[in-house]
């Protein structure tokens, strides 16, 4: 094993895990916040990913992408929010599958009708398509690595907003005791809203940073949801530090895995989810374990 | 008292900072009614549930007949004789009446050997939940939601004392309740204790003087005095923690 | 759960009877639906046995129904299906005993995301290792209709009503076990798990115990369903497991109604029928299939089962399930 391949595969777990994180991090909000449980969460970042191909083949380059998923994230977001899954609440954990998985079919139908069922690759943008040489021999893709810093970028301006605003403060009362909103006569509607469209943006804006690296295709949000889960599990619910740490835990092992044991990696992140059940089955991070 | 039917030593229970059962010390025997009391924010709930293994406490010891049952799950105390009653209604709403108890009294012994028995032909539990409804005085019929709130007081008894157990632990089992159906609710504790060791938990001042063999006061989580209710009425430092009440 | 009444049941014991009527009035094409359909309703109603027996809502259910079908291509072929199907059965609990073991310590909206994650990791194991036949899947011989050392040979013509036949008196087989096993001890206290888990363990029930073994004989029974599935097909693929499986059970148990035995195979029905009406209509079948799933959860949250076919009984309330 060399080193600077081993290098190589650890930076490309620690960018995995933060775009994991930024999709985590609100499905673990919505989840904590609101009580609700939106698969259609991984066709945010389909569609996110589908956003930045299109406007790539448009303009050619990948820049305008990255605001317009973000801004396309709000509006989506609050558009469901308002719309559809403020009447789901209160209801069964049942009907929220049922509706969140009926969405996941009609934007996936939605995808197939407007851009077919082909794989695309999406280039790298010109201006990042070259290698920094980190060491005399290990160069590494400086695509992923502007994507890394994007990432802790996002998570750090998320930190400050949670820690340090009014409205974070709010809503982190709100994921750690959901009954808290009502003591604290803080306004429920406008901060599901707002998570909501958070949320969105941030899965939004993660596939527009991941369509280079993973190319476009059909069912891409279903593979994302399901590890996000794993990390959502791992991480502890409604805990952003937790989806922190166990994205980055799962993109290393999942990455690692890959590399160096191909035909069991597919696994690797089961089995890590099954201890930590065994060991902490409310998570990792989360409060009270 | 050796021959004490649940006894618990130093029991203890942190939540973060807070100390909300701290050093409790309590022995109650078959054919006793103990009573519990305090202020609100005493820690008697905690109690109740630190007894009845909803809670894990944090330090202590709790004895059930001598052996030492610290730590187990609530349903395994439950199998070993504790029954417990819930301060907030906690019954399976949409159930008949009669379900409710039976369930209550088809938990007793339910071993895998029993799972495939059909329920409405096991005539042990159908004959306890009948001997629990009569004891409390409660009808059979109905659906359990749609009892008044005195009636599904006296439900949540019926299903405690369905599972047969020797220690009874109630929660405030006179909440809400209006004086008549609290006299009756006194003498069916009074009634009850004959057979059964039963801690109460209960605000009536009054009620508890006239019901309670023996009782524990409890302020902050520890407790301030314990004693029969002579001793109790004339404690300085039971007087001085409800000061201003007429003790 | 509640039970068909008499006139319900009179009802579907006609529908049973039409079924299996299908070899003198319809085509081997729908006698195959029609077996879908049957397979699709064993498949649903053990996921009832969990959600509305435990309330256990759970999104790996299709892995063992994919772990039965696949017990089909892992047993030596040329084995009577008196033995492959118990095989299948036993398989698929296995599958589902640690699985459950570790789900069930977990509550809620974790359990969802422990099962569906589980459920995706029986997935990869036939996706990406050797053991399944790889991700495109493979043809199986089908098991032979052996009964007590008699062997039926099944010509090829014959072979769709023979099916149907047979996943019929299976279906009716789960159906009445299940009806039964409602009625017992056990399926009691599922039922009280279900509406109040806390309360029942203050009562003395290990309720992780109870929940297990309704796991596990969900999961056997789901094997049943995919043991058939992979008899009808003759093929297996790692779609078997695949989590749109699991919902697709999840919306015909939901279309049904969540509180009775009927429900799913209704809800069965009802789906296979929708589906098949889609393919004529147009190519976009999931358009449909997730405008239905959409209609069903805005307008029918007590499901089809609600429309009728049920005893008058019990006051109207929200069937919350257990937290």
């Amino acid at each position: 094993m060399d080193l600077s391949g081993l290098f190589a595969q650890v930076l490309n777990g620690l960018q995995y895990g933060l775009l994991l994180f930024l999709i985590s991090s609100g499905l673990t909000l919505i989840f904590g916040v609101m009580g609700v449980i939106n698969l259609a969460h991984g066709s945010m970042f389909m569609i996110g990913a589908y956003l930045a191909f299109v406007v790539a083949g448009w303009t050619g380059s990948l820049w305008l992408a990255l605001p317009l998923a973000i801004l396309g994230g709000i509006a989506m977001g609050a558009a469901l929010e308002a719309g559809l899954f403020r009447r789901f609440y209160k209801r069964e954990h049942l009907d929220q599958v049922l509706l969140t998985f009926a969405l996941i079919l009609l934007f996936e139908e939605a995808r197939s009708a407007l851009l077919g069922n082909d794989f695309h690759a999406v280039p790298v943008p010109a201006i990042l398509d070259f290698s920094v040489p980190v060491t005399a021999d290990f160069a590494y893709s400086a695509y992923r690595l502007a994507v890394l810093v994007v990432c802790l970028v996002v998570a750090a301006v998320m930190f400050l907003g949670i820690e340090r605003t009014q409205l974070g403060a709010a809503v982190r009362a709100a994921a750690e005791k959901p009954e808290m909103v009502d003591l604290l006569g803080l306004d429920a509607r406008r901060i599901h809203l707002v998570v909501f469209a958070i949320g969105t943006a941030l899965a939004m804006l993660a596939g527009a940073l991941a369509a280079p690296l993973h190319s476009v295709y059909p069912n891409m949000g279903d593979s994302f949801l399901i590890i996000c889960f794993v990390v959502v599990v791992v991480g502890g619910v409604g805990s952003i530090a937790g989806a922190f740490w166990a994205a980055l835990l799962i993109g290393l092992v999942d990455t690692l895995g890959k590399a160096y044991l191909p035909e069991v990696a597919g696994l690797a992140v089961y089995v890590l989810m099954a201890a930590v059940l065994l060991w902490r089955p409310s998570g990792l991070f989360a409060r009270g374990a | 008292m050796s021959g004490a039917a649940l006894r618990c030593e130093g029991l203890t229970r942190h939540f973060g900072g807070l100390t909300a059962v701290g050093d409790v010390h309590l022995s109650l025997g078959v054919g006793e009614l103990h009573a519990v009391i305090g202020p609100n924010g005493a820690g008697k709930s905690t109690l109740v549930n630190l007894l009845s293994g909803t809670l894990r406490p944090s330090a202590g010891r709790v004895m059930l007949e001598g052996a030492d049952v610290t730590g187990w799950p609530a349903w395994r105390l439950a199998q070993a004789g504790i029954g417990r009653s819930f301060q907030r209604t906690n019954v399976l709403r949409d159930m008949s009446v009669f379900e409710n108890v039976r369930l209550a009294a088809q938990a007793r012994d339910f071993g895998m050997a029993r799972w495939l028995r059909a329920a409405q032909r096991e005539p042990a539990p159908i004959a306890a939940a009948h001997v629990a409804l009569s004891r409390v005085g409660l009808r059979a019929e109905g659906i359990a939601g749609t009892l008044s709130h005195g009636e599904l007081r006296l439900l949540e008894i019926a299903m405690a004392l369905a599972t047969r157990p020797r220690v009874l632990l109630l929660d405030e089992p006179l909440a809400g309740m209006g004086p008549e159906e609290g006299e009756h609710v006194a003498a069916l504790l009074k009634e009850l204790s004959r057979d059964h060791a039963v801690l109460l938990i209960e605000h009536d001042m009054d009620f508890v003087f006239a019901v309670a063999d023996t009782l524990t006061v409890m302020v902050d989580g520890r407790v301030l005095e314990q004693g029969t209710p002579a001793q109790i009425r004339a404690s300085a430092a039971v007087r001085e923690a409800y000061l201003g009440h007429d003790v | 759960m509640r039970i068909a009444s008499r006139s319900g049941h009179l009802l579907l014991i006609l529908a049973a009877l039409a079924v299996a009527s299908m070899p003198w009035w319809a085509s081997a094409y729908h006698m195959q639906l029609g077996s879908v359909a049957l397979v699709s309703a064993m498949f649903a109603l053990s996921l009832q046995l969990l959600i509305g027996g435990a309330g256990l809502v759970s999104l790996g259910h299709a892995g063992f129904f994919g772990v039965g079908a696949y017990a089909v291509y892992l047993l030596p072929s040329g084995l009577s299906i008196l033995l492959t199907l118990p095989a299948a059965a036993l398989l698929a609990a296995l599958a589902a005993l640690p699985i459950g073991a570790l789900s069930l310590r977990t509550r809620g909206f974790f359990f969802l995301m422990v099962t569906l994650a589980f459920g995706q990791m029986l997935f990869f194991l036939f996706h990406d290792t050797p053991l399944g036949g790889g991700k495109d899947g493979v043809f199986i011989t089908r098991p032979a209709f052996e009964l007590f050392g008699m062997v039926f040979e099944v010509p090829r013509r014959q072979r769709p009503q023979v099916l149907l036949w047979f996943n019929l008196g299976l279906l009716v087989a789960m159906y009445a076990a299940l009806v039964a096993l409602m009625r017992t001890s056990f399926g009691h206290a599922l039922q009280g798990i279900r509406a109040n888990e806390e309360r029942m363990r203050a009562l003395g029930y290990d309720t992780t115990r109870l929940k297990l073994a309704a796991f596990v004989l969900a999961g056997g029974l789901a094997g049943v369903a995919g043991h058939m599935w992979a008899m009808i097909e003759a093929f297996v693929n790692p779609e078997l497991l695949s989590w749109h499986r699991s919902a697709e059970a999840l919306l015909m148990v939901l279309l049904g109604g969540i509180g009775t035995l009927h429900g799913p195979l209704i809800g069965a029905a009802a789906y296979v029928g929708i589906g098949e009406v889609a393919t004529l209509l147009t190519e976009r079948q999931r358009l449909v299939e997730g405008l239905v799933f959409l209609l069903v959860v805005l307008l029918l949250p007590k499901g089809l089962a609600g429309l009728g076919l049920r005893r008058p009984a019990a006051p109207k309330r929200a069937e919350v399930p257990a937290e």
